[in-house]
């Protein structure tokens, strides 16, 4: 690394009345926003789509409520993992912080592995036995979408955090890097609650 | 940071709040209410969740004020991309 580079990794930048607490938790905030932008489009978009069609599906009748309300457990709970885990390290409680975060990532993989079986369960038995195909069928290609889409999300995350917990453990993280990282386990946590509601439930 | 504004046992709170939440939106799925009003409840109790893990888990009830602007650009910015859209919902 340069030495300008490293004394801009050392130097925070100079403060005035705007400027944020930390540059890189502005940073995750305004990809946050971006993303949510994603997000929002597709669900609006799945809002007109619904609203334009006759013969949308009952959710609840084609989709395992009860599976995905477990899956919504699973994020909720993964985040307050993730707080605690950020409150252990904050207090350089380095044995507590590895097994709370630990435990987020594991809450996430067993999300991903609830959506895996979900998605192999509609796709083989489900959607099928109900004439409902994938390609043209706008209830299923929206579904497939807007949990795809969360999905992928999930699985950054889970890469993500389990990034941190080794930079943490190498001594080459600190507390303000799992915050930031927190920002984000926390959003995907977020636009699921937003997911299970417009998609499952309504 | 302060420990007093965030800890432990306010997120144990807040994540019995989410969860009776929860549970109370698939109770109401099955109970064959009228549609609008389900719907307009099931609407009230996600917004109130995202609302409670941004405000807590992100901390976004201790931040400055530029983050919470950040946060609501999109929520704008959503309603905009709807309000624009209104003439293709509902083209009468």
């Amino acid at each position: 690394m340069s030495e300008v580079a490293a004394a801009h990794l050392e130097v925070e930048p100079q403060e005035s009345p705007l400027t944020p607490e930390s540059w890189g938790k502005l940073g995750m905030w305004l990809f946050l926003a971006g993303d949510a932008m994603s997000f929002g489009c597709l669900i609006v978009g799945y809002g007109i789509l619904r609203h334009a069609s006759n013969n949308w599906p009952v959710p609840k009748d084609v989709l395992g409520i009860n599976l995905t309300a477990f899956m919504t457990f699973l994020l909720i709970i993964s985040s307050v993992w993730m707080v605690l885990a950020l409150e252990a390290i904050q207090v350089n409680n380095k044995a507590r912080f590895n097994k709370f975060l630990g435990l987020t990532i594991l809450g996430g993989a067993m999300f991903l592995g609830c959506q895996a079986y979900e998605w192999t369960h509609l796709l083989g038995h489900r959607l099928p036995e109900l004439g409902i195909s994938f390609s043209s069928s706008l209830f299923a290609s929206t579904f497939f979408i807007l949990t795809g889409f969360h999905g992928m999300h999930v699985t950054g995350g889970v890469i993500y955090n389990t990034s941190v917990l080794a930079a943490v453990n190498r001594g080459r993280y600190q507390a303000k890097h799992v915050e930031i990282a927190g920002l984000y386990w926390h959003f995907v946590d977020l636009v699921w609650i937003l997911i299970f509601t417009f998609v499952y439930l309504l | 940071m302060s420990s007093t504004t965030h800890s432990s046992a306010q997120y144990i709170k807040i994540f019995y709040i989410l969860l009776v939440l929860t549970i109370i939106e698939v109770a109401i799925v099955y109970l064959g209410l009228p549609k609008m009003l389900l719907a307009a409840l099931l609407v009230s109790f996600a917004v109130w969740k995202a609302a409670l893990v941004a405000m807590h888990f992100m901390h976004l009830k201790f931040e400055k004020r530029t983050l919470a602007v950040v946060a609501l650009v999109p929520f704008v910015l959503c309603v905009f991309l709807i309000l624009m859209l209104m003439p293709d919902i509902f083209p009468h």
